[in-house]
């Protein structure tokens, strides 16, 4: 293909410096964008991240934790069962919010309500529309877990002062599952039930097998697999080493969070790529 | 403004646009007329810096799409074949966001989402939602939203298929008003009186190709009589007297329903007609449109 010389000159001057902001910032204008639509249902967003921690954390870590007052091995001792839960349903809170941002609004801004067209159609790239999407993501995953945790503080379920990280573990974790399932969902020309799939399929089962609610050793050996895969997993384990010093190797600590970070880079790269693709037709 | 020589867009083996080239000087007002499918809206998709060509060359404002894509898009006002405004925010959150999307300052673009209301007619429904506007309405506030940078060029892909006729002449009002203040508007239709309304040079395209080029006068001088004899005898006769008045006027050509006979005086041709004895059921003679010269170009009417 030949190129076209640029020849200088007043209108390409302007646009020259037209397209300078934007280059730099446009993730941004995304992300504000989004965080303006979310305005519009910001009453369903605070009932949930205060009612959610409420719930959980009274059937859990109060009402279920009274068939288990031997608590949880840990180490040489054991730790409360409300403490073990806690930071499993903290991660789950980032994972729940992630799978609901990262399904419908992806397939969406191609079809139903096709935002990411008009984006295109300014100075913003298809890689910015990823990233401004995943920065909105995070934008309701920080303050959702940030209000789980101070919820948790009063039931007291963080024994210890270093259980503040578990908001960036869970946050990460909810990260790693935004970014891998929306390398999928914005793949989706047709709406055929494949985000009831992804729930029923995807996020129960991880909900389930994680380790959320028991240690994944107390698994058939032929199911920890599902731990080992599931970036809950990986993140609640992190969590609680950060909320009570739960007694895992240095190694396994260094597995789980290069996991949630491999995760999301190969996610949100592979749906940077996606976007782009599919704008230009 | 606008450049394009053997511009080409192909999809595996088929070539949606099969090398055409045009140039749009500033102020012009210049449209592609065709079928749909003839390629119009894939040329504007890459004249908006969104499509990457398959080869040719193409200019926009001096700069290439393929290096300076945002630089070229920061320049252009976009109205897309169906609207794509956001339906969770409202009539002026639309028009806010997109500001942003430019790099404009928050206090500088409500100031002109006002204004831009104002101009759209829009302003009493400045809180409404996208999905309670009726359909002209949508297209002025595309339109507005695809003024909120002060484009040098509007691109606007078929802007008033869909609507009722008040509303298009309402939208026409809007886009003459560009075009005196200076704007450059590049337009794709089939809708010949839009073509002829709006475009101050055109290209009749189809299947990918340029037929023809010129202003809608000349295209018609050049491609058509001056008048068209209508002629309908009911479609069981209609082949049969065409038959016998293949000779008349310039030209005969055979639609399904009606026989249009090209003459630079269709009065004289109606009289010819009843005095061999040929009553049609009903008759009208018009000023040749463009209808007409697309019909010539490639034996196929516009509308399908």
């Amino acid at each position: 293909m030949s190129k076209t010389s640029v020849v200088a000159g007043p209108a390409n001057q302007r646009a020259l410096a037209g397209g300078r902001k934007p280059r730099r910032w446009g993730s941004w204008y995304i992300a504000e964008h989004r965080i303006r639509g979310q305005r519009s249902y910001y009453q369903t967003i605070i009932a949930t991240s205060i009612g959610n921690p409420l719930v959980y954390l009274f059937a859990l870590g109060v009402g279920l934790a009274a068939l288990v007052p031997q608590g949880i091995p840990n180490g040489a001792g054991t730790i409360s069962y409300l403490a073990f839960v806690a930071p499993a349903l903290l991660a789950t809170a980032a994972v729940t919010v992630a799978a609901e941002e990262s399904t419908y609004p992806f397939m969406m801004g191609f079809k139903w309500n096709p935002i990411f067209f008009a984006m295109n159609a300014t100075p913003l790239s298809g890689n910015q529309v990823a990233n401004g999407m995943f920065i909105a993501i995070l934008a309701r995953i920080v303050p959702t877990t940030l209000i789980y945790f101070v919820v948790m503080l009063f039931f007291g379920a963080v024994p210890s002062g270093w259980g503040v990280l578990g908001i960036a573990t869970a946050s990460l974790t909810g990260l790693a599952i935004a970014t891998v399932v929306a390398s999928y969902t914005s793949r989706i020309e047709e709406d055929k039930g494949q985000m009831a799939m992804i729930m029923r399929f995807g996020i129960t089962p991880m909900f389930l097998f994680s380790g959320t609610f028991f240690p994944l050793e107390s698994l058939p050996w032929f199911l920890q697999w599902i731990g080992w895969i599931s970036p809950l997993w990986h993140g609640t384990q992190l969590g609680r080493v950060a909320a009570y010093g739960l007694d895992e190797p240095a190694w396994l600590i260094a597995v789980h969070i290069v996991y949630l970070l491999a995760l999301t880079i190969v996610g949100w790269v592979a749906t940077q790529r996606v976007i782009t693709r599919r704008l230009n037709k | 403004m606008i450049t394009a020589s053997a511009l080409t867009k192909k999809y595996k083996d088929f070539a949606a646009v099969d090398g055409i080239s045009f140039e749009v000087a500033p102020g012009e007002s210049f449209g592609l007329l065709g079928p749909n499918g003839a390629g119009k809206s894939t040329t504007m998709r890459m004249v908006g810096a969104v499509s990457t060509r398959t080869s040719g060359t193409l200019s926009i404002l001096g700069l290439d799409p393929d290096e300076h894509g945002p630089e070229i898009r920061s320049q252009l006002g976009v109205v897309p074949q169906a609207d794509n405004l956001d339906q969770e925010l409202r009539v002026r959150d639309n028009l806010i966001v997109y500001g942003r999307y430019f790099g404009i300052a928050r206090s500088v673009i409500a100031k002109k989402a006002d204004e831009l209301l104002e101009f759209a007619q829009l302003t009493d429904r400045a809180k409404a939602k996208v999905d309670d506007l009726s359909g002209g309405m949508k297209r002025r506030l595309t339109i507005a939203r695809a003024l909120v940078n002060d484009p040098r060029i509007l691109l606007l892909d078929e802007p008033t298929t869909g609507l009722d006729p008040q509303a298009r002449h309402i939208l026409w009002d809007r886009l003459f008003r560009l075009k005196e203040q200076g704007t450059t508007l590049v337009l794709t239709t089939h809708y010949m009186d839009e073509a002829e309304q709006l475009c101050d040079r055109l290209v009749v395209v189809d299947k990918g190709t340029i037929m023809a080029e010129g202003s809608p006068a000349s295209l018609i001088r050049d491609h058509s009589s001056r008048e068209v004899l209508e002629v309908r005898f009911g479609s069981d006769r209609n082949a049969i007297v065409a038959e016998q008045i293949r000779n008349a006027g310039d030209r005969v050509e055979v639609l399904p329903d009606r026989i249009l006979v090209y003459s630079a005086n269709g009065e004289a041709e109606l009289t010819k007609m009843t005095d061999a004895g040929l009553e049609p059921i009903t008759s009208l003679v018009r000023r040749s449109s463009l209808e007409d010269v697309f019909l010539r170009l490639t034996g196929r009417s516009l509308i399908e």
